[in-house]
């Protein structure tokens, strides 16, 4: 016999799944945007270390002269990526989940530990509720990047019509840049979130299908017994 | 004198939920049903994807997004109000080196001395307007960020005339005997080479100008002379450069971009 531990609601799995292709779509047709004025680069002094973006990922990913395509895709899907978010929100909040996400006052210590835990300098990763502090940290870390999208992305799809918020990012070229390092940001969370979910086993990936986790061991109920003392 | 409690760290913390014992056969059973309902809902995106794929194209684009965009636009007339101004700056912000991005209505030569606009309204007379006429009505200058449809904006500097004004002048726009306005405003160059369609409540709006000064200059041609649009509601794309004739209509006059896969509104 098991124990099966109730971990994700099925409200959740479904925002994370439907978010999924929807984040997709939007980063890919944000890039056929991106095309039509790619003015940013990382350098130093003279020196340009990365383009954004260079040729081979401009022909591989076809990005050429779809301006129009990439608009249209990203002005329709604007609105699931807008309800999905905001109904992830509201169910956080409403239904207590928050109380698992937000980082408390133990989540910046316990971050550092799980990273050096990951990178195998500390033997041990601090005991959790669901999910560890890094991972409060980083989940509502995307949460808020999510609301910077959404808000750039308006101060730059109606800069006149709020010309307020568009100011309050920094002026058209600025939210237009945030807009950009956000995505960028997203990627970044992916490829680490893909590596931390491979590297945490079946077990917990499957809770994010089914919903819960399969307790291998019960818990032990009194503490075992000291055997020979050293 | 009680002890300070530390109430938070004493609030019950939500934990999950556990359940009581369950058989490896029952776990594997509602492992495989959710397996297989998460299959089948992947369906969904694709069959999405599929579906806006074959469906028939209206002016470059699937037509359900041509529905959305129009709800958009829908959307978007809902806040639009002519309070709502683009910001303006001081004019030493404004560059010098003007960029010029397109050259279509504007191949063939014009004969500026010849010119004259052309305005038109349903049952009415043509009328011809010199530029001269348009320059004894009251001047408007604006420094704004010009807004290109690719991305880039550039601090501009333009003079000209009052869009809204220079049609109470002319009386233009409000249908005959009536208080309601035509819905659309449509230009183009003489040519025929580049048109655009623009509802009327921003051709109203207090910042659209009929240009026919840059940098307190002439226009030069690739700018657009003898006369533009300059309106900072929208995209450049609907900045006609070299206006040959202007008219109000009932119907969305023909757009040169919206023609080719571009929204029609594009309003910022």
């Amino acid at each position: 016999m098991k124990r099966i531990i109730h971990k994700h609601p099925l409200a959740i799995r479904w925002f994370h799944w439907i978010n999924f292709p929807i984040l997709v779509i939007m980063i890919w047709s944000g890039l056929l945007i991106y095309w039509a004025y790619q003015p940013y680069k990382i350098q130093i002094g003279d020196t340009v270390l990365f383009k954004f973006f260079p040729n081979w990922f401009i022909q591989a990913l076809n990005l050429r002269r779809r301006l129009a395509e990439g608009m249209s895709w990203h002005f329709v899907f604007m609105w699931l990526f807008t309800i999905n978010g905001v109904l992830y929100v509201l169910y956080t909040f409403i239904s207590g989940e928050w109380r698992f996400l937000l980082p408390n006052r133990r989540s910046f210590r316990e971050a550092w530990q799980v990273t050096l835990h990951d990178l195998g300098i500390r033997k041990t990763a601090p005991p959790q509720v669901k999910y560890n502090g890094a991972q409060r940290i980083a989940y509502t870390a995307i949460l808020l990047m999510g609301i910077g999208s959404l808000l750039t992305g308006l101060a730059i799809y109606k800069p006149t019509q709020f010309s307020g918020l568009t100011t309050l990012t920094g002026g058209y070229e600025n939210a237009r840049l945030w807009h950009f390092i956000l995505t960028i940001g997203y990627v970044l969370f992916f490829v680490i979130h893909i590596f931390q979910v491979v590297r945490a086993g079946w077990n917990n990936f499957q809770a994010m299908v089914t919903g819960f986790e399969v307790e291998k061991k019960l818990p032990e109920k009194t503490p075992p017994a000291p055997t020979t003392p050293a | 004198m009680a002890p300070v409690d530390d109430t938070e760290e004493k609030l019950p913390e939500k934990k999950p939920h556990r359940e009581e014992l369950t058989s490896e056969q029952q776990i594997r059973r509602r492992t495989l049903k959710a397996f297989a309902l998460f299959g089948l809902a992947g369906v969904i995106p694709f069959s999405l994807w599929k579906w806006i794929k074959i469906q028939p194209k209206e002016a470059g684009l699937p037509k359900v997004f041509r529905e959305v965009l129009k709800v958009n636009e829908e959307v978007a007339n809902g806040y639009f109000s002519n309070a709502n101004l683009a910001p303006t700056f001081p004019k030493d912000w404004a560059v010098k080196n003007v960029r010029v991005n397109g050259r279509d209505g504007l191949r063939s030569a014009i004969d500026k001395d010849a010119w004259r606009l052309k305005v038109e309204q349903p049952g009415r007379k043509a009328l011809l307007i010199s530029l001269d006429e348009l320059k004894a009505l009251p001047k408007q200058e604006i420094i704004y960020e010009f807004k290109c449809i690719e991305g880039w904006s550039q601090i501009q500097h333009w003079g000209g005339v009052n869009f809204a004004e220079f049609a109470k002048k002319y009386q233009l726009g409000q249908k005959d005997g009536s208080e309601a306005w035509y819905p659309y405003v449509g230009m183009k160059t003489p040519d025929g080479g580049y048109y655009v369609g623009i509802d009327t409540p921003s051709a109203l709006h207090p910042q659209t100008m009929l240009a026919y000064e840059m940098n307190d200059e002439p226009l030069t041609d690739l700018h657009g002379a003898p006369l533009r649009l300059i309106i900072p509601v929208k995209y450049g794309v609907k900045n006609l450069k070299r206006i040959g004739s202007l008219w109000f209509s009932d119907e969305r006059p023909r757009d040169f971009w919206a023609e080719r896969g571009y929204d029609y509104h594009v309003g910022l």
